[in-house]
């Protein structure tokens, strides 16, 4: 492979390589710390001398570096880089399956996998539901996150106790809590024609507590506005620790003269908030809210959590489908397993988190000061 | 809409208002408008008026602000309060119309069940324990190639470094859905098709942490090496008892994210296990699946069984809680 003929090629060529790296490396390190603290000097000056005065040191050294990275190189060759390269070539196999893999039978090149995607009644769906869940869950813990954030920043007393609580949703197993969610707000069984449902979860408990009348959030008769109630509160929840934590992080890390700036010209604390809180945070914003499109449009085991494998209500499986849903039934849909279909639908999921990062970078980079 | 506006301050303090960073703001103006004496006296005066008021206003805030993260702080705890007392009710008193805020009576038999193939239906005792085996096993052989890997990537030179460290980073853009298909018939066609290996290697190597552990490295000062170069020490060795000890907390940092991601991942295991090599995730899905229906749902059983899910990673967290946090805020992945 690449990494062999590098090796073979090495000692030869082992005088000309300080000078490559090094000012490749310049470039490369800008942002290390290591950089950052000796003043903007090259990272890799140093190795630099060193390595031209021992070359035949530096000729041992190559191949024991190979050595060093030998475990990762053939674990990632193996599971991600081909995966890269096959996925592509089974999008483009026209109708590639199972039996096609087995059979390695000659298939034609085309977009017909794209089409038989893109034309499955399922496919909008999915996309109708990872757009809806991403649009809306994204900036409503957004901001939630951000105001706890600054809540937090402001005190002192039991700081670290609300932070630690806050942070719990995240290490915490997502079908797990998922199943909690469905307790709460479960209801099982009929109540219409006065019968007893067999169980109740404590949300319609408190409703009918309250005098309201139970509303069926995932059972066999709730609508698809209920069923997305409950997925969003519950991605909300599960997606505010991460943001709260780097919000945090940023405005720990804000120069203070930018508020004594703001105070002494008597800025009221809305405005600071907006004017200075805001816009300094921005970089730290803009990386949260990418993170939250990626993620979102990756939306899956909340799914799963919540309404189980069918992803969706019992009668109407399906119905919160998402993109990776769509994949994975693809990949395990009964005997047939249509490779093809799967791998368009993953390059299609990948185009579209690309395109969207790539949207938010050109949008924060115009909002995003400094 | 005054009045809004005024609320909205309230509850919004800024940090630097108040407190001990009040002092400080005072203190890093007060210099620079020494040029002006008529403006410095006003100034003070006006900051002395103006402090009564002031305080009482803080007050409000603080107590308007603690309301606030009191109130939030109840929301993100109350799924977890919920899933433990309803896991020690009886079902009759899980079913009951008023719901009790405390368990009147402790059936702690409901977490002997989760393991009673019986009452639950699923062997769930041995999806736990491939789960830890799975995670346990995993995280060491992360480990070991993260280190070898961030050493090399750190202290050695080699050709074509920066563009396989480039390669590699570019790697993490790519959604790991993309990977799943291929893999999944990588898998396959090696027959390792439940078994443990197809659960553990395809996510032996994660880019992330060879750069989060290389960033580390690279901070250690090169000085120590060529001393160590210079008293005959091996690079093995070098790596061993310097950088690995002065590494350590990210090194924790990645064993407990990883560890973290093994006990916790559900698409992967669901996909390439089953009975026998099933994980605890697929496990716990299949519970709800099994215990919602019918005529006699039995949710504290399962909410038992979410607990042993859930409480193991609590605990680590409150007992690593540093080293976790600062692990993902550089990753904005879970897991």
């Amino acid at each position: 492979m690449d990494e062999e003929k590098t090796l073979t090629e090495e000692p030869v060529l082992a005088e000309e390589v300080p000078e490559v790296l090094q000012s490749d490396d310049a470039a490369y390190e800008n942002g290390d710390p290591v950089t950052a603290e000796e003043g903007g000097m090259p990272a890799e000056a140093q190795p630099g001398k060193k390595k031209k005065k021992g070359g035949k040191w530096q000729a041992k050294n190559q191949w024991k570096a190979w050595l060093y990275l030998l475990p990762a190189i053939a674990i990632l060759a193996v599971f991600t880089v081909w995966p890269i390269i096959n996925t592509i070539r089974m999008s483009f196999l026209d109708g590639f399956t199972y039996s096609a893999q087995m059979t390695h039978a000659k298939m034609n090149f085309g977009v017909k996998n794209f089409q038989a995607i893109v034309g499955d009644s399922d496919f909008l769906n999915a996309l109708g539901n990872t757009m809806l869940l991403t649009v809306i869950t994204v900036p409503v813990s957004t901001m939630l996150a951000l105001l706890i954030a600054v809540g937090l920043n402001s005190i002192k007393w039991l700081k670290k106790v609300y932070q630690t609580i806050f942070f719990l949703p995240y290490v915490t197993n997502t079908i797990a809590i998922g199943m909690v969610f469905l307790a709460m707000f479960n209801i099982i069984g009929s109540w219409a024609g006065g019968m007893q449902p067999s169980s109740i979860g404590l949300i319609n408990k408190l409703i009918v507590g309250c005098g309201g009348k139970p509303i069926d959030w995932i059972n066999e008769s709730s609508s698809k506005v209920a069923n997305m109630a409950v997925l969003m509160i519950f991605i909300i929840w599960n997606a505010l620790p991460f943001k709260i934590l780097v919000l945090l992080g940023g405005l720990q890390n804000v120069d203070k003269q930018y508020y004594d700036a703001a105070k002494v010209d008597g800025a009221s604390r809305f405005r600071i908030f907006w004017r200075v809180t805001v816009p300094l945070l921005s970089p730290m914003i803009a990386y949260v809210v990418i993170t939250g499109f990626i993620g979102g449009f990756k939306e899956y085991n909340s799914v799963i959590g919540i309404f189980g494998e069918d992803m969706g209500p019992t009668g109407s499986p399906g119905r919160l489908m998402t993109m990776v849903g769509l994949i994975m039934n693809r990949i395990e849909d009964g005997s047939v397993k249509f490779y093809g279909e799967a791998s368009a639908g993953a390059i299609i999921l990948f185009l579209i988190i690309f395109a969207v990062t790539l949207i938010n970078l050109y949008v924060s980079k115009k909002k995003v000061h400094y | 809409m005054e009045e809004i506006n005024k609320e909205l301050n309230e509850q919004i303090p800024d940090p630097e208002m108040s407190g001990q960073a009040q002092d400080a703001a005072l203190e890093s103006v007060q210099p620079q408008e020494g040029e002006t004496s008529a403006a410095e006296t006003s100034h003070e005066i006006n900051v002395e008026k103006a402090s009564k008021r002031q305080k009482i206003g803080k007050i409000f805030a603080y107590i308007g602000l603690y309301a606030f993260l009191t109130v939030m702080a109840l929301v993100v705890l109350f799924p977890f309060y919920w899933m433990l007392i309803s896991s020690v009710k009886t079902i009759a008193e899980y079913n009951l119309y008023s719901p009790t805020l405390w368990p009147k009576k402790f059936e702690w038999v409901n977490y002997a069940n989760v393991f009673s193939k019986e009452a639950a239906t699923i062997d769930l005792g041995t999806m736990f324990g491939n789960t830890v085996l799975v995670g346990v096993v995993s995280t060491i052989l992360s480990l070991i190639v993260t280190v070898l890997s961030a050493y090399a990537f750190a202290k050695m030179e080699f050709r074509g470094k920066n563009i396989l460290f480039g390669a590699m980073l570019a790697t993490m853009m790519i959604p790991g859905e993309l990977f799943t298909i291929t893999n999944y018939i990588t898998v396959t066609d090696m027959g390792m098709y439940n078994k443990y290996t197809a659960l553990i290697l395809p996510f032996l190597v994660s880019v992330f942490y060879i750069y989060l552990l290389r960033q580390n490295f690279l901070q250690i000062p090169n000085e120590l090496y060529l001393a160590a170069k210079v008293d005959g020490t091996s690079d093995f060795k070098y790596l061993w008892r310097v950088m690995i000890p002065l590494a350590s907390p990210t090194l924790i940092s990645i064993t407990i994210l990883k560890m973290m991601g093994a006990w916790n991942s559900y698409l992967w295991p669901r996909l390439v296990a089953d009975d026998g090599h099933q994980l605890i995730t697929v496990g716990l899905r299949e519970l709800a699946d099994a215990l919602s229906e019918g005529s006699t749902p039995n949710f504290p059983l399962q909410m038992a069984a979410v607990v042993l899910v859930t409480l193991p990673l609590l605990v680590v967290f409150l007992l690593f809680r540093k080293y976790i946090m600062r692990g993902v805020s550089r990753s904005g992945i879970k897991g």
